[in-house]
């Protein structure tokens, strides 16, 4: 399986494709999902193309779009003698006073789990209150939907920070400098939502939006019908996926969403708040929310330090080597922005993978 | 069934104080589980300060020393017993040198089975047999009981080299080259850590690699050797790059890796080039002879994948590229920590 996707002939003949259909001018394609830039940069795939076109990461990172004001959330519960558990790339995210590791080194029992069921697991087996930092977008929340559908312990709640992501495109649309040609859609949240939501988009904005695959092939593939929608004009919402998407995406999945969550306005770090871009839960699973249960105070917080580019890096108007602290300054071991911190964040697979060096 | 578990026989403080019970433990387990224990007229069994060492030849004399711990003591494919063993005799055998000698340092927690100490020195001993390279002087030491974590032993080695390697010797247009698959070692390790739930019959890689690498030496012109333990391929190849400020590119394609390898790897986001081998070396060969190098490793059974993947250059130097499986070419980074604690 693994190397039928990546088979040089093919990939070369789908560069010759993009090579003859990229108008003479830069280009900026955008996807919001971090293993597509992990195999945009594991792969080299940028060296292969013309410099003039840009890819970039948008808001594609869980861990990077959770404000300052969840994660202080946490802490806060953390600190009042709750176990939190959350998925390990949200431990080294800087909070306003400290990181969930900092707080854990200092004795709050924090867990990481790499799912919410064992997180649910934790609760069945002790008395203490267990608190789950509910991140993630529509691929994530299905799974947490079906746990709380499914009566976890009385002792059990989550921190919802539940994101969508078509909202989040459209923010980067309404910004007045962005530039975007096109985007690349999410495969993995498309298995789920399908590609109805990107055609209101798409209509809207006068943009391509073509769900993309993981693959190397499957990258370059999407690429050449973003440039293909661009030279004869006619910009629409495509599956570049079929393999895996279907254009109503996964019914079951959308409708335990619907049953345990509401859309409502939300945070995002780096970006501010997005009309009904978020999810929380609605009223038949109320007590399972910590923010009630608990009363957690709302604090403002400062959402990046200054000189931090994650603002812009998240919003695709910046890439990491713009930073002045990238690499130098901020790095994952000291992270200074949740650009760094999470593994599917666009520093943090820069500085991995060499960023986009002119091989 | 009676509860063996509390009458299991112990490591105790005792059989590291000096006394007749750790005379006993060395006597009764280390001693006669050991075979090779000489490489002069005083070794292993004499017990005596020190051991004696006859030169076989002429040569400039290596000596290293390493100290290992893993987590778990016993993984598919070996043990810390077969680590200790081998981490040694390769660190000598990358250097160029034949090993002639071991030392083996114990040093347990109180409290620690007998039983895996027999199973852990009994991997010494086969590795040790295996390599041809005596174990000819030790010493013992018991901590109290959470003081440590198990076991842990020392050794250091002695080698002879006629011309020594160091791991940045290389001239441009040098070809580089494995000796093998990567990733084994890591990759078997990592499916015990917590939270990984599946199994898969891949096995450690650790050998004993001085035979190899010998035949490798007689072969052809070696301008540089390295063993990628800790950190892998990518470490070991940026280490090279930086120390000899030389360039070296390689190409994915030629990299040879087992498909459990990759396939745990893919689900994990761990890269194969960024884990643990211990029974691979990196050789870097001038142009002219690197076919004979590889040919004279394919001759043993420790380097039949071995084959050339890229070359060293002066284009990016002290950096590594990575020419992609689909054409496309990236820096292969260096890794930021050891994905796994403590495993080599």
């Amino acid at each position: 399986m693994k190397f039928k996707f990546k088979d040089r002939d093919r990939a070369d003949k789908l560069v010759q494709l993009i090579n003859r259909q990229v108008p003479d001018r830069r280009i900026k394609i955008v996807h919001v999902c971090g293993t597509h830039e992990v195999s945009i940069t594991e792969n080299g795939l940028r060296s292969l193309l013309p410099d003039r076109i840009d890819i970039r990461e948008g808001p594609g990172c869980p861990v990077c779009v959770t404000p300052t004001s969840d994660l202080d959330a946490a802490l806060q519960l953390a600190e009042r003698g709750a176990i939190v558990a959350a998925f390990g790339d949200m431990m080294n995210v800087p909070g306003t006073a400290k990181s969930l590791s900092e707080l854990k080194s200092e004795g709050a029992d924090v867990r990481l789990v790499y799912s919410v069921s064992e997180a649910v697991k934790i609760a069945a087996g002790t008395d203490k209150q267990v608190v789950f930092l509910s991140v993630g977008f529509e691929t994530t929340t299905p799974m947490t939907a079906a746990v709380l559908e499914d009566h976890p312990p009385e002792n059990f709640s989550i921190l919802p920070s539940n994101k969508l992501i078509p909202p989040a495109m459209e923010s980067l649309l309404e910004l007045p400098d962005n530039d975007i040609d096109g985007f690349i859609a999410p495969g993995h949240v498309s298995t789920i939502i399908g590609v109805q939501p990107y055609e209101k988009l798409a209509d809207k904005y006068d943009i391509p939006i073509v769900v993309g695959g993981f693959e190397p092939l499957d990258i370059l593939y999407s690429l050449g019908l973003i440039l293909n929608q661009l030279s004869i004009s006619d910009p629409k919402a495509e599956n570049g996926y079929t393999r895996a998407v279907d254009h109503e995406g996964n019914s079951k999945s959308k409708k335990l969403i619907k049953d345990v969550f509401k859309e409502t306005d939300t945070t995002w770090r780096g970006i501010g708040t997005i009309p009904n871009s978020g999810l929380t839960l609605n009223r038949d699973y109320e007590k399972w929310n910590a923010r009630e249960r608990f009363e957690v105070e709302p604090r403002q917080a400062e959402e990046t330090s200054p000189n931090c580019l994650c603002p812009q890096v998240i919003t695709a108007r910046a890439t990491p080597e713009e930073c002045k602290l990238f690499k130098d300054k901020c790095t994952p071991e000291s992270p200074h922005g949740p650009c760094m911190v999470g593994e599917e964040a666009m520093c943090n697979i820069w500085y991995r993978y060499g960023g986009r060096p002119k091989l | 069934m009676n509860n063996s578990e509390s009458e299991e026989e112990t490591v105790q403080l005792t059989h590291g104080a000096g006394g007749r019970a750790m005379g006993e433990l060395i006597e009764n387990h280390v001693l006669k589980t050991f075979t090779n224990k000489t490489a002069g007229e005083i070794g292993l069994d004499q017990l005596d300060d020190g051991a004696t060492i006859d030169l076989p030849a002429e040569g400039t004399l290596v000596l290293t020393t390493d100290s290992h711990v893993v987590n778990p003591l016993f993984f598919p494919g070996g043990d810390i017993g077969k680590l200790a063993v081998c981490g040694t005799v390769n660190d000598l055998a990358v250097m160029g040198a034949d090993p002639v000698a071991l030392t083996s340092s114990l040093v347990m927690e109180e409290g620690f089975p007998i039983s895996k100490l027999n199973r852990v020195l009994t991997s010494m001993e086969e590795s040790s047999t295996e390599s041809g390279v005596p174990i000819v002087t030790g010493d013992t030491k018991v901590l109290e009981k959470g003081d440590m974590d198990g076991i842990a032993i020392n050794t250091a080695g002695i080698g002879l080299a006629k011309e020594p390697i160091n791991d940045a010797g290389m001239n441009p247009g040098d070809k580089i080259i494995l000796t093998g698959k990567i990733g084994d070692h890591g990759m078997a390790i990592m499916q015990y850590r917590e939270g990984l739930s599946f199994r898969t019959e891949l096995k450690s890689d650790i050998a004993p690699l001085n035979e190899l690498l010998k035949r490798a030496r007689k072969s052809g012109n070696i301008t540089a050797m390295k063993d990628p333990t800790r950190g892998g391929v990518a470490a070991a190849l940026n280490e090279m790059a930086e120390k000899s400020d030389l360039g070296l590119t390689i190409q994915e394609e030629l990299v040879p890796i087992k498909e459990a390898v990759s396939g745990i790897a893919e689900l994990i986001g761990i890269s194969p080039y960024e884990v643990a081998n211990e029974g691979k070396a990196i050789i870097t060969a001038a142009k002219e002879s690197a076919r004979e190098v590889v040919e004279g490793l394919k001759s043993h059974p420790l380097g039949r994948d071995a084959r050339i993947i890229g070359e060293v250059n002066q284009e990016w130097t002290g950096k590594v590229i990575m020419e992609t499986e689909i054409g496309g070419r990236r820096f292969l980074e260096a890794p930021l920590g050891d994905p796994v604690p403590r495993i080599c």
